[in-house]
């Protein structure tokens, strides 16, 4: 035990490589390998008869991904999430600041609570709750006929998806644009003032700017949960019209039961994220985090 | 040692290179080893197909129970009402995997069920797949007395039976017929052109399933019969274009696809669909939450669905999986599950003990109708490029998946 010891005490590359190989070993064989699997798969085709999967490398599937109208179905959902990011940043930067630097402790501990409180509630259930307010003669319909402006009749549409989306979203943008703003020290803000900046320049010059990272830590999961979720627009969409990628490949998986489409759809999203992540590290957002 | 020595380490990307070379290298020689599948059918004259599985000759009786049986089954087709006197009977421990399509059916039943599955209850749109795809195997209908019981039509149908050969049981069927709001509609609607009436525009439903383009052949079979369509699942070429045509007009007037049941039903329940095509399971759904809806089957006559146990070719229990097939189609298992489900039964015995069980289920099921109005219902079956006129001009089941796509985009 003691040669064992002695041993590790001098190679200190072997006593990191021990203790790093587990959690790395579970990243590469179980995380990455199966992307590759999945993107070996999407060379592959299947043979439309008997569902059996032929192992001779093609690229149809990627062909078959310029074909109407998988072009607008990838258009479509890029929007969607583009404008989920934005909208939900909007929402939660006003309100993680209020949280980090107007509330007083009760409050913000009450607001921690109101935030995060529905991610303990079932996914499905939120999805849910929202199409009881959405549909025909819901909650919303209610409100709008009462108020004497008729029955918008939102259900099932490309707004109700991308509304759901902002509200389950919500809670994984307001906390990191909250840990962000909670970091700014009190002194910028005299700085500031000093300098002789009205409060809306400060907020331009030094509270936005030192939020930027936490709102892009945010949009990564907006946007790439977005570009890969399938439920809801399963639940709430027309199923035309408002088909996203997530679905799509669902689709492609259970009904149509096309593997190898499906992967090469699903490496589109990747794709996508790989871009926007080179993008936001080259407009440096990743500096300060 | 700090990280970022560690990470200049040439040893250390070495190994990471190769860890992640590692897998690559596994599905190349994955890919370049495994031949094409194995039994698959081929055309021994052009036109006709062979199942891989024909010449196998069935058990000539029902051995001792192996003691468990593995279903992959429809949702609520293995309800603990009729397995429990099964398991107690027969001493067979029933272990059910529920799917949720035809096609995850047939991709869990690859070759031959794997040595895992004994029983697949699947649908007609998947039964030709499965029984040409060599996954299934000969039954012996000898052993199931219960089979005499069966409505004729259902005995030997052309989804589980082929040069009479039976590969499986029919179980239970079903229609996909017409629901309507009886609100909208004081008299039941006769044709199927108010799906396609720009009169409900935005208050109509249909299933998200590429089976459907079957449907509009079928109403285009009436409406236009210079089309010549006979067979709603064999459409050349201009005939599937018609059909993909109708559904693309009626793409603006639908409200929503739908892809469960319980999300037609809440459709109607908000009243945001007035008119669909649906299954008796959500008739009886909305009408026992007290909605005001009521189902038809329209002039035209409607697709159908009409499952059946089909037994695997490496069945590890197959005693077991006769005794169930045995069991599933006695009269009063069948009206349980018909009553539980809300579909037909297709033992013609089951009628008055469905009664028994809920007042008034054999006439809303139409369990006790005479064949001749079973005989409008064009019941599933997967398109073939190969028709039944021998000729081979059929669109495949591939293309109307692609079409779909493209319908509801």
């Amino acid at each position: 035990m003691a040669r064992v010891s002695a041993a590790l005490w001098r190679r200190a590359w072997l006593r990191a490589a021990l203790t790093l190989s587990p959690p790395l070993a579970w990243f590469l064989v179980i995380y990455l390998a199966s992307l590759v699997v999945m993107l070996v798969t999407a060379f592959w085709t299947v043979n439309p008869f008997t569902n059996n999967l032929q192992h001779q490398l093609s690229l149809t599937n990627f062909a078959a991904l310029f074909d109407a109208p998988i072009p607008a179905i990838i258009g479509r959902t890029v929007l969607i999430a583009a404008l989920v990011t934005v909208t939900d940043a909007v929402i939660a930067v006003p309100f993680a600041y209020f949280m980090a630097r107007v509330a007083t402790r009760r409050v913000r501990n009450a607001l921690f609570v109101a935030v995060l409180l529905p991610l303990w509630a079932s996914y499905l259930a939120r999805v849910y709750a929202w199409i009881v307010i959405l549909t025909k003669d819901g909650t919303l319909d209610w409100t709008t006929q009462h108020l004497g402006l008729g029955s918008p009749n939102i259900a099932y549409t490309n707004l109700a998806m991308g509304i759901v989306f902002c509200y389950i979203w919500l809670p994984f943008m307001i906390l990191p644009v909250y840990g962000a703003l909670e970091r700014i020290p009190d002194s910028y803000f005299e700085a500031s003032a000093d300098l002789g900046a009205r409060n809306s320049r400060t907020l331009r010059s030094v509270v936005l700017p030192l939020a930027l990272p936490g709102v892009v830590a945010g949009s990564i999961f907006t946007f790439s949960l977005t570009l890969g979720d399938y439920i809801t627009p399963l639940l709430i969409g027309s199923g035309s019209g408002t088909n996203l990628i997530g679905n799509v490949i669902y689709d492609n998986i259970g009904l149509a039961n096309n593997l190898p489409f499906a992967a090469a759809l699903a490496i589109v999203p990747i794709v996508i994220m790989i871009g926007y992540l080179l993008g936001a590290r080259a407009l440096g957002a990743f500096e300060a985090m | 040692m700090n990280y970022r020595r560690f990470a200049q380490l040439k040893s250390w990307r070495a190994a990471v290179i190769l860890a992640a070379a590692l897998p690559l290298a596994i599905a190349g020689w994955v890919s370049g080893a495994a031949a094409s599948p194995g039994a698959t059918a081929r055309p021994s004259t052009p036109g006709v197909l062979t199942p891989p599985t024909q010449g196998m000759t069935p058990q000539s009786s029902i051995g001792k129970g192996e003691g468990q049986l593995n279903l992959i089954a429809w949702e609520g087709y293995v309800q603990p009402e009729w397995v429990k006197p099964f398991e107690q009977q027969t001493k067979c421990t029933v272990k059910a995997t529920y799917a949720g399509s035809s096609s995850e059916m047939v991709s869990l039943m690859a070759n031959g069920g794997g040595g895992q599955y004994d029983l697949v209850s699947a649908s007609g749109d998947a039964d030709l797949r499965l029984i040409y795809g060599g996954d299934v195997k000969p039954v012996n209908i000898k052993l199931i007395p219960s089979w005499k019981q069966l409505r004729p039509f259902l005995q030997s149908p052309a989804f589980n039976t082929i040069n009479g050969v039976h590969y499986g049981i029919s179980l239970q069927f079903g229609p996909n017929d017409l629901l309507y709001s009886t609100k909208v509609f004081p008299k039941p609607p006769t044709s199927w052109s108010v799906i396609y009436s720009k009169k409900y525009a935005g208050r109509i439903t249909i299933p998200n399933n590429p089976i459907q383009i079957a449907d509009a052949a079928l109403y285009l079979s009436v409406h236009e019969p210079k089309l010549g369509i006979t067979d709603p699942y064999e459409l050349t070429q201009p005939q599937f274009n018609a059909a993909v045509a109708l559904l693309k007009q009626q793409k603006p007037l639908v409200k929503a696809y739908w892809d469960l049941a319980s999300s037609e039903i809440s459709l109607f329940a908000n009243g945001e669909a007035v008119v669909g095509a649906a299954w008796p399971y959500q008739t009886g759904q909305l009408q026992a939450e007290g909605a005001k809806v009521a189902d038809t089957i329209p002039s035209e006559g409607a697709t159908g669905w009409a499952d059946s146990w089909l037994l695997a070719t490496k069945a590890p229990h197959p005693n077991c999986a006769y005794m169930w097939m045995k069991y599933i189609d006695t009269p009063e298992v069948q009206a349980e599950q018909a009553v539980s489900y809300g579909e037909t039964p297709d033992n013609s015995l089951a009628c008055p003990l469905m009664n028994k069980l809920a007042k008034g289920s054999c006439d809303s099921l139409h369990a006790n109708e005479p064949d001749a109005y079973f005989k409008t219902i064009k019941f599933w079956k997967t398109p073939l490029a190969q028709c039944d006129n021998g000729k081979d001009n059929c669109v495949p089941f591939q293309d109307w998946v692609t079409a779909w796509t493209q319908i509801t985009g």
